[in-house]
């Protein structure tokens, strides 16, 4: 009898500190949506999100952050535009292509890749990414081409590990019965094992979006931040997160009430490619 | 017929194949690029000056930014890990299939990993910067990290404890020990290489995060005291890159964080094996 209470107690303790995570949502969404939803009201909602100007010192100062909202679209867009294809054709070189030896080298290669700081890939974007590009295509080299690029290759570990990990899933005798009606090993993995395996690389494409509209250092060293909407590719951008990383240090009153904002509408973004993502992952794991 | 067949299947086969190659081929010479160029142009630039113990604007030393580094990076864990592990050990022994809470703990979890560095420093800032008034401090940007790493923490736990096999957990019933016994006496010890490296894979985000940093630890070049500001390496490769003045000193400190995350995934890969041959 006394060791069932004291089991008893010890669960219900186990259970408050396994509730730390769900006080820390809770937390975080009470602290941020109360201090920068009613700077939204204040500013109006429309004039918020879709305001095309962003001019916080003047008086009286304007909060648009489409321009910003923008950019972190534009921006995320590329990374995809050039990390899927490149991600995707290397999780089937993983998979599918590769000699056990090599992989043995190309794999603790990848899980460097996903853990360099991103200060350093923003830094080396800076000193050879913006130069290249402003000699290629002129301008200043800061752009939404550049930092494109660079998310780009900062999203691959993320893809290529989640769309390896689909593929391995897929049941060998796909595979397999592929071969037995004549394909190529080529033409199996490209015809039967990477159409069924689409949804885990589709989830690993959607974590990439995640991480790519969140990410603040590596962006904001390349892409310029000029605060207005973006005119062209080879021309500067800010996204959401480089507007709340620089103007934050000296902001006062309803500039930072405006900047936390930013940041909601941020978590919003990131709340909806979660769900998006969990969706799709409860899909291809039926 | 089989001959066509033949000669319309190969070009594609080899174009297939072709662009595989490369794709690899550039995701491997992309990171070859990358360590190459900091190494190249880092190394040189590494001056025991840097490593006086007393920060100058004209030594910019990054010691106080190394000692920053490593009591931040315990701090964060002393705080993470303890409630990782239980909430693990909850999900995976205590807690009942199917129960409501946790699948809550599961979503908000799921939802933490999910959320920008830069999203954690806003709430840190917000939080334990200005609501509970500490000010731009050591322990603001640890409570802040260890938030970040929870999830990481709970998720390699759980895999690490449900690769423990039932017949430990049988045993050991068998043998008259409660559950409390069990779980810290026969399943816990089975899973600590697995938790270990999810620990060596929350200091690898702990020492690569800065967004998270700026707002709650501040930026401030001294050594480290628990309640004042102080700035890790990735967050004094920040400030000297963006003040622009110091170029040398930011490649020299990129060089040291690459050795880091480069001894930590070895660590993390060691670990791993441990875990497989266990």
């Amino acid at each position: 009898m006394k060791t069932a209470t004291r089991e008893k107690l010890v669960s219900a303790v186990f259970l408050a500190v396994a509730l730390t995570s769900v006080a820390a949502v809770a937390l975080i969404c009470v602290f941020l949506f109360a201090s920068g939803i009613p700077a939204v009201g204040e500013i109006g909602v429309f004039r918020f999100l879709l305001g095309r100007e962003w001019s916080p010192t003047d008086v009286p100062p304007v909060f648009g952050i489409l321009p910003m909202i923008l950019g972190s679209l534009y921006v995320t867009a590329g990374a995809i535009l050039f990390g899927v294809p490149v991600g995707v054709l290397t999780s089937v070189f993983m998979a599918r292509m590769c000699r056990p030896r090599l992989y043995r080298v190309i794999k603790p290669a990848l899980d460097l890749l996903a853990g360099i700081p991103s200060i350093v890939y923003g830094f080396f974007g800076l000193m050879v990414l913006v130069p290249l590009t402003r000699e290629i295509f002129g301008g200043t080299g800061k752009s939404i081409f550049t930092a494109s690029l660079l998310l780009g290759i900062m999203i691959l570990p993320t893809i290529i590990g989640v769309s390896e990990s689909a593929l391995r899933s897929v049941p060998q005798s796909y595979y397999e019965g592929a071969l037995a009606l004549g394909a190529s090993h080529t033409r199996a993995v490209y015809f039967t094992v990477l159409p069924a395996a689409k949804s885990g690389i589709f989830a690993g494409v959607i974590l990439g979006i995640g991480r790519a509209i969140g990410e603040t250092m590596a962006v904001i060293m390349v892409a310029g931040n000029q605060a207005r909407a973006p005119t062209g590719v080879f021309k500067g951008v800010r996204t959401l997160t480089a507007n709340i990383v620089m103007e934050m240090g000296y902001s006062e009153g309803l500039h930072r009430e405006a900047l936390i904002a930013t940041g909601v509408v941020l978590f919003v973004f990131i709340l909806i490619i979660n769900v998006s993502f969990s969706l799709v992952k409860r899909r291809s794991k039926q | 017929m089989k001959s066509r067949q033949r000669t319309k299947r190969k070009p594609l086969d080899l174009a297939l194949a072709a662009v595989t190659y490369i794709a690899a081929g550039l995701t491997v010479a992309i990171l070859l690029l990358l360590i190459g160029y900091v190494v190249i142009q880092g190394v040189p630039n590494l001056k025991l000056s840097m490593f006086s113990p007393r920060y100058t604007s004209e030594n910019v030393s990054a010691f106080p930014a190394i000692v920053t580094t490593v009591e931040l990076t315990l701090l964060s864990l002393i705080i993470a890990v303890p409630l990782g592990v239980c909430t693990a050990i909850y999900l995976t022994e205590y807690a009942r299939r199917g129960n409501r809470v946790v699948g809550l703990i599961r979503i908000t979890a799921e939802t933490l990993s999910g959320i920008p560095s830069i999203v954690y420093g806003l709430f840190g800032m917000l939080f334990f910067v200005t609501a509970l008034g500490w000010g731009f401090s050591l322990i603001a940007g640890a409570l802040t990290l260890a938030i970040m790493i929870l999830p990481l923490i709970m998720r390699t736990t759980e895999e690490a404890l449900l690769s423990v096999p039932d017949s430990y957990r049988e045993g050991s019933f068998g043998l008259g020990a409660g559950r409390l016994r069990t779980v810290f006496r026969i399943v816990l010890p089975a899973a600590v290489p697995g938790i270990l490296s999810g620990v060596i894979l929350a200091i690898g985000r702990i020492v690569g995060e800065t967004a998270a940093l700026i707002y709650t630890a501040g930026t401030a070049a001294e050594m480290p005291t628990l309640t004042g500001s102080a700035r890790t390496l990735a967050v004094h490769m920040y400030t000297l890159s963006s003040e622009g003045l110091h170029t040398g000193e930011a490649y020299a400190t990129a060089v040291i964080l690459l050795v880091l995350v480069v001894g930590i995934n070895a660590l993390a890969a060691f670990s791993a094996k441990k875990l497989t041959r266990a």
